[in-house]
């Protein structure tokens, strides 16, 4: 691992590369010779399934960034058009997308190992303090990227964040300016972050570099907490970690392909599909589920100065743990007390990330504050005091001794680590979930949809059914501008074929030009067209509709969404229950009445709506009985019109979501398959040495 | 990565004519990308905001320094929370001012922080009277 390397390759212009650049020798030292402690457990895979995230991050990213537009007026659309038109776009977005979070798991249950395992300590203080490093250039680049796709939450989350540096006394101000480029956040920021968020992961990268290094000269810890002393104590690293780590990162894989193909919007904000808007601030400004935390601890500190200092030594504090825990003893296995207070921390910061995503008045606030104080106590007091009075169980002599005393008892310890961590993420993920907009105070009824679940598909004849309804009905006020008419002959949509969706198109008249008069001209639509829309702008459909205007409704059944509250969204993420947002829009559809209950006031030119938040809302009742003549013989009712519409706009909001089912069953018959292979490979292997 | 000039040039001043805004109603126009509040207060409005005590507020500033004497029925504020930098809501929250639905800060019917996190009043923008019923943002 260290020192010069005493391999030779056979092959002779391996061998001439060599005498010149020592790079095959460097290779085989740090990743096949490499001894590596026998006893390491799967805590330690994490290392590899992190190079993967960042790896696929940036092969993802290279992508994306060939087709994105940062610009404030683009950006919005440029995304859309990614996730419809751009081969696997929606694949390669929802893998970025999620894979962020993926990241940010990974990273968590990295950092809690060696917590646990007192991986800081002597001699891997600058490994650990690399370590805090790159956690913080992935927050950073975390916030960047979250903002490119230029929604509401991307927005307004740029907005609050980048309004913490002027806390700063004196120069705060010149320094918001200066992130902007603007007088506010506009398209400069958005230019800059884009370019901000290209640099970052190589950043990123190179500090990976110089932790591996680190970790290369001080040696890997192990549970044990011992050094290796012998060749006893260790193996070579390939084949055994490589292995190991191979059986681990498909586990991780297949966690990833679950997020990916069947909830890929679990961990998003329903609010980030509504474009930008600086006039209209969202009721919630919730960060993404990785910063509640942190967000949590800003927020339970009245004052705005202080709140920002001890948001940022929040993290901070990590990089002086080595001298603030100064037990002698590592592993947290042989220290009776740190182990408990370990496991309490673990549930602060779930419990600090729940707090984050909720409203901060009330219980929220003393809550925040009593664990902001439990965070800081856990390593100012606690962690120090521990290292001077507690006595820890004495550590195995070796760690060939400590595999062979493992031999027979085990697990124990293992299953409540497991099942801590389920408990946390489950929270922190719920956390985000419930943080998510406030659908008012009744809960739209849950419906039955043909694309809910893992084999779901659209049903043909609602989707084209639905196309009537919105073409005879809502498209006198509200636009479908994502959505083209060669859209309607895609795979996977209303099943039309092309003839029929440019017949369809022909119906149109769209407004092109100049022609050589310099005039605009109307003429047939064509597929390529988009469907028009049916107010030039938005203050002229503001105008006409009582100021209110009728948003587009190419994503609403992912823009909108309510609050599933606990313990519901721990049970979605099984059930995947991810259809919010079309039982919202039904309901809605159907929520109107006549008179509103007594005791509630409707101003006038709203009409009452027992489902909309607030329930005054300005769109008059749209669909009444018998309104839309269908060819087929479906019921003409408002339900049936109602269940029909939603199902053809979820199939405008993901429109590749029966391909996205289809590709993540084979991915998932692939990646278990592998596992397994990999999990016999692994034991074979590590047969001789156990 | 301070603005560059066409920015600079773009958040020149603008002229906003208020002879349209009622009593009791209040506009917003957007001034260097930020939204200006223009309220034209009621004689309670005003009222209240200049019967609080200055001791009892966070942030103690008189309504007479917020407003421009002989137009005290208009407040001109710059709507972006001071905590957080959100969008308050006019017309809402317990001071007959604005409210922040971000975190919760209240303000009065002057503008000034009553109650929640922010630290500070909302800014007055730079602005003059050109006429009785316009003004220059700027």
């Amino acid at each position: 691992m260290s020192g010069p390397s005493d391999f030779q390759p056979t092959n002779p212009v391996l061998r001439w590369i060599e005498r010149r650049l020592p790079i095959f020798g460097l290779m085989h030292s740090s990743f096949v010779a490499y001894p590596t402690p026998r006893n390491l457990n799967y805590w330690w895979t994490f290392g590899a399934i992190l190079s993967m995230m960042l790896a696929v991050q940036i092969l993802t990213g290279v992508i994306l960034a060939m087709h994105y537009t940062p610009h404030a007026d683009l950006a919005f659309r440029s995304v859309e058009l990614i996730m419809r038109d751009v081969n696997y776009g929606w694949m390669l977005r929802y893998m970025h997308a999620s894979g962020a979070s993926m990241f940010f798991i990974a990273v968590y249950i990295h950092m809690f190992r060696g917590l646990y395992y007192g991986s800081y300590k002597e001699p891997r203080e600058v490994l650990w303090i690399l370590g805090v490093i790159i956690y913080l250039l992935m927050m950073a680049t975390g916030f960047l990227g979250y903002a490119l796709p230029w929604g509401q939450m991307s927005f307004w989350g740029a907005t609050v964040i980048t309004n913490l540096f002027s806390a700063v006394p004196y120069f705060g101000e010149s320094i918001v300016t200066l992130l902007w480029g603007g007088y506010a956040v506009g398209n400069p920021t958005l230019n800059r972050f884009f370019s901000l968020h290209y640099l970052l992961p190589f950043v990123i990268a190179g500090v990976v570099v110089l932790h591996v290094w680190a970790l290369h000269v001080a040696g890997q810890n192990n549970p044990a907490g011992v050094e290796a002393k012998t060749e006893k104590d260790t193996v070579a690293f390939t084949p055994y970690a490589t292995i190991k780590d191979l059986f681990g990162v498909s586990c991780f894989l297949i966690f990833f392909a679950y997020f990916l193909f069947y909830m890929p919007n679990y961990l998003m904000e329903a609010d980030n599909y509504i474009p930008a808007n600086p006039g209209v601030t969202p009721a919630h400004i919730v960060p993404e589920w990785y910063y509640l935390p942190f967000y949590a601890i800003l927020r339970s500190i009245p004052n705005k100065l202080a709140g920002v200092v001890a948001m940022f030594s929040a993290i901070l504090v990590l990089a002086f743990l080595p001298w603030l825990d100064s037990a002698k003893t590592r592993s947290s296995k042989y220290r009776p007390l740190a182990k408990q207070f370990f496991w309490m921390f673990v549930v602060v910061c779930v419990l600090l990330g729940y707090l984050g995503a909720q409203p901060p008045e009330g219980i929220y606030v003393i809550a925040g504050r009593i664990l902001t104080v439990c965070y800081f106590a856990y390593f100012l007091i606690v962690l120090p005091l521990l290292s001077r009075i507690e006595t820890p169980r004495p550590v195995p002599n070796s760690i060939a001794d400590d595999v062979l005393a493992k031999t027979g008892r085990k697990a124990a310890p293992m299953v409540s680590a497991v099942i801590a961590i389920m408990v946390a993420g489950g929270l922190l993920v719920g956390g985000a979930q419930s943080a998510k907009a406030e659908g008012g105070e009744v809960a739209p009824p849950a419906q039955k949809w043909s694309f809910s679940g893992p084999f779901g598909k659209f049903d043909r004849s609602a989707v084209q059914r639905g196309l009537q309804v919105y073409k005879e009905v809502c498209a006198t006020c509200h636009s479908l501008s994502f959505v083209a008419f060669r859209n309607l002959a895609d795979p996977g949509g209303p099943g039309y074929s092309t003839a029929q969706a440019a017949a369809f198109a022909s119906d149109y008249k769209i407004k092109d030009g100049p022609n050589d008069q310099g005039e605009m001209f109307e003429r047939p639509g064509r597929p390529a067209d988009y469907f028009p829309s049916p107010f030039p702008n938005e203050q002229a459909a503001r105008a006409a509709n009582g100021g209110a205007a009728p948003p587009d409704l190419s994503l609403i059944t992912k823009a909108r969404s309510y609050k599933r509250g606990f313990p519901w969204f721990v049970i979605d993420f099984f059930t995947q229950y991810q259809e919010q947002g079309p039982d919202y829009v039904t309901a809605i559809l159907e929520g109107f009445e006549e008179n509103p209950p007594a005791g509630v006031t409707i101003p006038e030119g709203s009409y009452y709506n027992k489902y909309f938040p607030g329930h005054a809302i300005k769109m008059p009742k749209p669909l009444s009985d018998g309104q839309v003549a269908y060819s087929d013989g479906s019921p003409t009712t408002v339900a049936q019109y109602a269940h029909d519409v939603t199902t053809f706009l979820m199939w405008t909001a993901e429109p590749h979501m029966e391909a996205r089912k289809r590709l993540g069953l084979q991915v998932f018959v692939f990646l278990i398959l592998f596992s397994v292979l990999m999990y016999f490979t692994k034991k074979k292997v590590w047969a001789n040495a156990h | 990565m301070n603005p560059d000039a066409a920015t600079i040039a773009a958040g020149a001043p603008i002229e906003v004519d208020l002879a349209p805004v009622a009593e009791g109603q209040d506009i917003k126009v957007f001034w260097r990308g930020k939204p200006i509040y223009i309220s034209h207060r009621t004689k309670k409005q005003i009222d209240e905001a200049r019967s609080v005590p200055l001791s009892s507020l966070p942030d103690p500033q008189t309504d007479e320094a917020r407003v421009k004497s002989g137009h005290e029925q208009w407040l001109v504020v710059i709507g972006i929370c001071t905590h957080l930098g959100c969008i308050p809501i006019a017309h809402e929250g317990n001071y007959d001012g604005f409210f922040c639905p971000c975190h919760g800060s209240q303000y009065d019917s002057s503008g000034r922080i009553r109650q929640g996190p922010a630290p500070a009043n909302l800014a007055v923008p730079p602005y003059q009277f050109v006429s009785d019923t316009k003004i220059q943002i700027g």
